[in-house]
């Protein structure tokens, strides 16, 4: 068990720099998710950390230790592939004993960590097996028994549930969870999908273009996103995003979106004629009368969910919207709906795309 | 093609192609088994219970010469074929997996060996091979045949590696696998088909060279069965029964290595292809 301290973390291959100074500290036994769109420098930093690849400068703490110039098995970590990466033709217990053996380790003490890991992935009957009798389930539990029988300070997932089908996904997220409060371990995962971001994570870290754009509990960032990429990369369907213009008339600032959408807002920070960027979940939605400010808006696609319905729309001047409706009988396409929001749901971005906080009145 | 021509079209090409292909081993081995007189009487038609003769062999067999050039032949293609495939997929492996400087150029240079012939360098290797005092040994075709196949063995070898996912590297890593270990006892299983098909195209050319044994090892003792079979050939008189019954047995060892390779052949040939 072991903190984790990157400072001034950056990689470039060649001229193209994949991370830009990224600095992040992790907690013993925390479980942080990195999160972000193909390419956002993720999967990148997760081999910086287990030392697959080197980093072109900054520095890597894992527990008291620089670990820099560590070969990966000296830092203490263990890694979960996305592709399993079992040893094709070793059974499921040389699998989970092969790099032991390398370490000079006593046979029982090696028999007892694989009996443990047995026990805890219930990887019993398939011991003596070949990964290619295995389903993809019972491939990523041993990939995860290798993991474990290692004792890691830190272990690290890179996208271990991209492979399966959906529900083998979410019984193997909830493993993940599980496993996670029985260890106790420091864990980072990566992953693209925001749902196991949500689910599994103690902290997300939301990361684009090389860049850690926020860092929070899942909460946190969904209710208060820091500014326009997690506002529009967490939340699905993505929060819809108006950008308006702020006028001042005598006391009182407003800000009015293309549509004649207008909002009195307040902020010290917001200055008469800025444009400012307005947020609406499409959850928080409102349809009908309510006593806030409203606009009109034409369904052109109602998707069916069961439960919730998700309405595409689009305003008077063709900006298109989605909208969540509750229960069965949703407006039809074609309709015309009149939409508001509760200003304590309605988030605001300045100019620069950072969030301005309670500045809708 | 198969659509434009029909399976049948294709088979029939195929077929020719397979006739023209074994014609002559099928005469080799049928005359050897024939009396001189009806090798030359009658040399399309198959051995009678008249014409049926096994001289040729109690001659080549009964040959203690003959067993010598065989062992010759044997060990001087093993291990040459061992050399190229360990060192093959071991240099395959460095060029595929490390970067370091110059592993561009080296590539290049090996796959230079590739075009040009080693027998245009036959002058020189001569010349080095007198200088070391290699003269007559089994050595000095071990180490012409094992620079002839490196290149080759280490260009299919390459593809094959390439082909491999590179997590199953990382998770070593992260296991702490040696370097060592990686390659010969988590890359090197998996390279089985690659290494059949690289034993295969190894073997036949060294088996069946002559060139090399005559310039670098034409000693009594140090003969290969290709080269030992000329000792029947003579200016004027030419022992046809010996000469073709040699030939026959010295087809046994390629065949049998084929077969103990051809399972993985097929899958290495065509891996790749598909998918």
């Amino acid at each position: 068990m072991a903190r984790l301290n990157l400072d001034q973390v950056s990689k470039s291959f060649g001229t193209a720099e994949i991370l830009k100074a990224v600095s992040l500290s992790i907690e013993d036994g925390e479980f942080v998710v990195l999160v972000g769109p193909s390419g956002c420098g993720k999967s990148t930093l997760l081999r910086l950390i287990a030392g697959l690849d080197p980093m072109t400068s900054g520095t890597l703490q894992i527990g008291d230790r620089v670990v820099n110039d560590l070969a990966p098995a000296e830092r203490k970590i263990a890694m979960v592939f996305q592709s399993y990466a079992l040893y094709p033709h070793r059974n499921v217990r040389d699998n989970m004993t092969f790099g032991l053996k390398f370490s000079g380790m006593k046979k029982d003490e090696i028999d007892r960590r694989v009996a443990e890991a047995t026990r805890m992935l219930q990887l019993g009957e398939l011991l003596e097996r070949k990964p290619r009798d295995l389903s993809g389930g019972q491939r990523q539990r041993v990939a995860i028994g290798r993991a474990i029988v290692r004792e890691p300070d830190v272990f690290l997932f890179d996208e271990p549930l991209s492979n399966l089908d959906a529900a083998l996904r979410v019984s193997t997220r909830v493993e993940i969870a599980r496993l996670h409060a029985m260890l106790r371990a420091t864990m980072i995962y990566v992953t693209h999908d925001q749902t196991e971001a949500m689910t599994l994570a103690d902290r997300i870290v939301v990361m684009n273009k090389g860049r850690i754009e926020q860092v929070g509990a899942p909460l946190d960032l969904y209710f208060t996103p820091a500014n326009l990429f997690v506002a529009g990369f967490i939340g699905s369907p993505g929060m819809n995003l108006f950008s308006a213009h702020l006028t001042q008339a005598a006391e009182t600032l407003t800000a009015t979106t293309g549509f004649g959408y207008a909002l009195p807002v307040k902020g010290a920070t917001l200055a008469s004629a800025a444009s400012v960027t307005i947020g609406i979940r499409p959850e928080h939605v409102l349809f009908g009368e309510t006593p806030y400010q409203a606009f009109s808006a034409r369904v052109d696609l109602v998707e069916r969910l069961g439960e919730i319905s998700y309405l595409y729309c689009a305003t008077v001047n063709g900006t298109p919207l989605i909208a969540e409706w509750r229960g069965r009988h949703t407006p039809s396409v074609g309709d015309t709906v009149k939409l508001s929001a509760d200003p304590g749901t309605i988030h605001m971005f300045g100019a620069d795309g950072t969030r301005v906080p309670d500045a809708v009145r | 093609m198969s659509r434009r021509f029909g399976p049948a079209a294709v088979h029939v090409i195929l077929i020719a192609y397979s006739l023209i292909a074994l014609m002559p081993i099928l005469l080799v081995v049928m005359n050897s088994f024939k009396a001189r007189k009806a090798i030359f009487g009658a040399p399309l038609a198959l051995p009678s219970s008249e014409t049926f003769s096994l001289i040729g062999y109690s001659k080549v067999l009964g040959n203690s010469n003959v067993g010598m050039f065989f062992f010759n032949s044997v060990s001087v293609t093993l291990i040459s074929m061992a050399s190229v495939l360990l060192f093959g997929a071991m240099a395959a492996w460095a060029l595929a997996e490390y970067r370091f400087k110059g592993s561009t150029l080296l590539a290049l240079f090996l796959s230079i060996g590739i075009m040009v012939p080693i027998r245009l360098g036959s002058i020189s290797i001569l010349h080095t091979m007198v200088s070391l005092d290699l003269i007559n040994t089994r050595l000095a075709l071990i180490l012409v045949y094992t620079a002839q196949g490196l290149p080759m063995a280490i260009f299919i070898l390459s593809e094959f590696i390439s082909q491999i996912p590179k997590d199953l590297r990382d998770a070593a890593r992260c296991d702490g696998v040696p370097e060592i270990a990686i390659f010969f006892q988590v890359i090197a299983p998996l390279l089985r088909p690659a290494i059949a098909t690289v034993a295969v195209f190894t073997v036949v050319p060294i088996w069946n060279d002559l060139w090399f044994p005559l310039l670098l090892a034409p000693g009594k003792e140090t003969q290969t069965i290709t080269l030992g079979i000329q000792q029947f050939i003579g200016q004027y008189v030419t022992d046809w029964n010996s000469v073709l019954a040699a030939l026959s047995v010295a087809i046994l060892p390629v065949i049998a290595i084929y077969l103990i390779f051809s399972r993985q052949l097929i899958g290495g040939l065509t891996a790749g292809a598909v998918k």
